[in-house]
């Protein structure tokens, strides 16, 4: 079952930094100074701090609170938090390259600012956002390996069990786990790619989106 | 000064400055229901901040406007509601990107007046129709010429049944063949009594289709009247050197 936890990690925190990232992209690019501030302040955190500390702080960090967490909920935050960082700059990259005419257009005919937003801007941005989403997709799947420093039983963990007791089986068993990551990654992958395919418009291919990328 | 009731729109003494340079000093006129103004100047003259000021799409710095009795520029003026009643066609078209012909002419209706989808869609097709591309109303604005998406732009300004249209030089992106349908399109427009305010560099159209030209240079309307008084006797010096250079540029007066 740890191939489960696996993808459940993956999927919720990567839901979990969409749906934080683009309002904390939205502030970057729309707030006012003060929400801008703490927009950014937010994403410089949580950029900025390597995942293993973030997993400790949430996990070791907040049980002396007495806020007591089971691992997977300390490693689903953690990780989400971290991408909602990064994801929220790859849709303030794909906001910010839509052309001012369009949120113009948007306004003369009446849409209140919220509602260019969702019709005009999101549709265009999000589209663009793909490509280089498909980067963050690929780094946190790989990140959810780091859930194993606070006793996740994820795949990683459940291999060093098996060649705890097999040590001869070390490089067979660590390849089948490179094996399932590549594999992870490669239908991921697709899958984002066939969904670019599906939501293309003509004459709106993505481009060069300046982004958040990192490895 | 009283709001004129004779005047759909009017536009009173609209100030602007970015930094240092005032781009409008003191601009006021009045437009009557069924009249097309064209607006005319050299570039930088502030004649595109004007039009956007007059539907807040640019917050003017001084000076009011009042849009059939309402005053626009009236802190509690819901400005969403007043941007439906008047249309504005921009240089560069502007249409969403995303979206098919169909859905940029239907998106207002849906979204701002909220009508429902088959009394959306007749309308929106009906106004498609008028600018001669209910054809192409599947097709996305890359997939049309720029005259055919200023078109497609004129016809969502239109779905809104606005009470004025406002045209930022909705020829100057325009490669000069496109022109004509365009020009045609508005003209149209303006003889079935839309009211207008056109700013354009097109004299023939401003010569044949205009009730008043307005010259407009250093953020001031340097001279206004009927198209025949300023092209053939205008009373400043200044006009008559501008119209005169413009004709020789662009020809068709």
């Amino acid at each position: 079952m740890p191939g489960l936890f696996q993808a459940s990690l993956l999927n919720i925190a990567l839901l979990f930094g969409f749906l934080v990232g683009i309002p904390i992209a939205l502030l970057q690019v729309y707030g006012n100074r003060v929400l801008g501030w703490l927009a950014s302040a937010w994403e410089w955190f949580f950029r900025g701090v390597p995942e293993l500390v973030l997993l400790f702080l949430f996990f070791f960090g907040s049980s002396q609170f007495g806020l007591e967490m089971s691992p997977f909920t300390a490693a689903v935050l953690a990780l989400g938090f971290r991408s909602s960082g990064y994801q929220s700059q790859i849709f303030r990259g794909a906001i910010q390259s839509i052309p001012k005419g369009q949120l113009l257009a948007a306004r003369s005919i009446g849409l209140s600012q919220l509602q260019a937003i969702r019709y005009i801007i999101l549709p265009q941005a999000l589209r663009l956002s793909i490509p280089p989403w498909s980067n963050e997709f690929s780094s946190v799947i790989k990140d959810t390996t780091l859930a194993y420093a606070i006793g996740v039983n994820e795949i990683t963990r459940y291999a060093r069990f098996i060649t705890e007791r097999h040590y001869h089986l070390a490089m067979a068993v660590y390849l089948a786990v490179a094996l399932i990551f590549l594999l992870f990654t490669y239908l991921g992958n697709r899958l984002l790619g066939a969904l670019e395919q599906a939501l293309r418009v003509p004459g709106f291919e993505a481009k060069a989106v300046r982004a958040g990328e990192h490895g | 000064m009283a709001n004129t009731n004779a005047a759909l729109l009017e536009v009173e003494d609209i100030h602007k400055r970015y930094g240092k340079e005032e781009v409008l000093r003191g601009v006021s006129f009045a437009v009557a229901k069924g009249e097309t103004k064209v607006i005319i100047g050299p570039s930088g003259t502030g004649k595109s901040t004007l039009l956007r000021c007059i539907n807040r799409l640019t917050l003017p710095d001084k000076g009011r406007v009042w849009l059939d009795g309402l005053e626009v520029s009236h802190p509690k003026t819901n400005i969403n509601k007043i941007r439906a009643q008047i249309g504005f066609v921009f240089q560069d078209f502007n249409l969403f990107t995303h979206l098919t012909a169909l859905d940029n002419v239907r998106l207002g209706l849906l979204k701002v007046k909220r009508l429902d989808k088959r009394k959306a869609t007749e309308i929106a097709m009906a106004e498609l129709e008028r600018v001669g591309l209910a054809e192409k109303a599947k097709a996305y604005p890359a997939e049309l010429s720029g005259g055919q998406q200023q078109r497609v732009s004129i016809a969502r300004a239109l779905a809104m049944d606005p009470k004025v249209i406002l045209f930022d030089e909705p020829t100057s992106a325009l490669d000069p063949e496109l022109i004509g349908e365009v020009l045609e399109v508005m003209t149209e427009l303006a003889r079935e009594g839309m009211t207008m305010v056109v700013v354009s560099h097109e004299m023939g159209f401003a010569r044949s289709v205009a009730d008043e030209i307005i010259f407009m240079e250093g953020g001031v309307i340097v001279e206004q009247g009927p198209p025949e008084q300023l092209f053939t006797a205008p009373k400043q010096k200044r006009t008559a050197e501008f119209l005169r250079k413009i004709t020789e540029l662009y020809g068709g007066a």
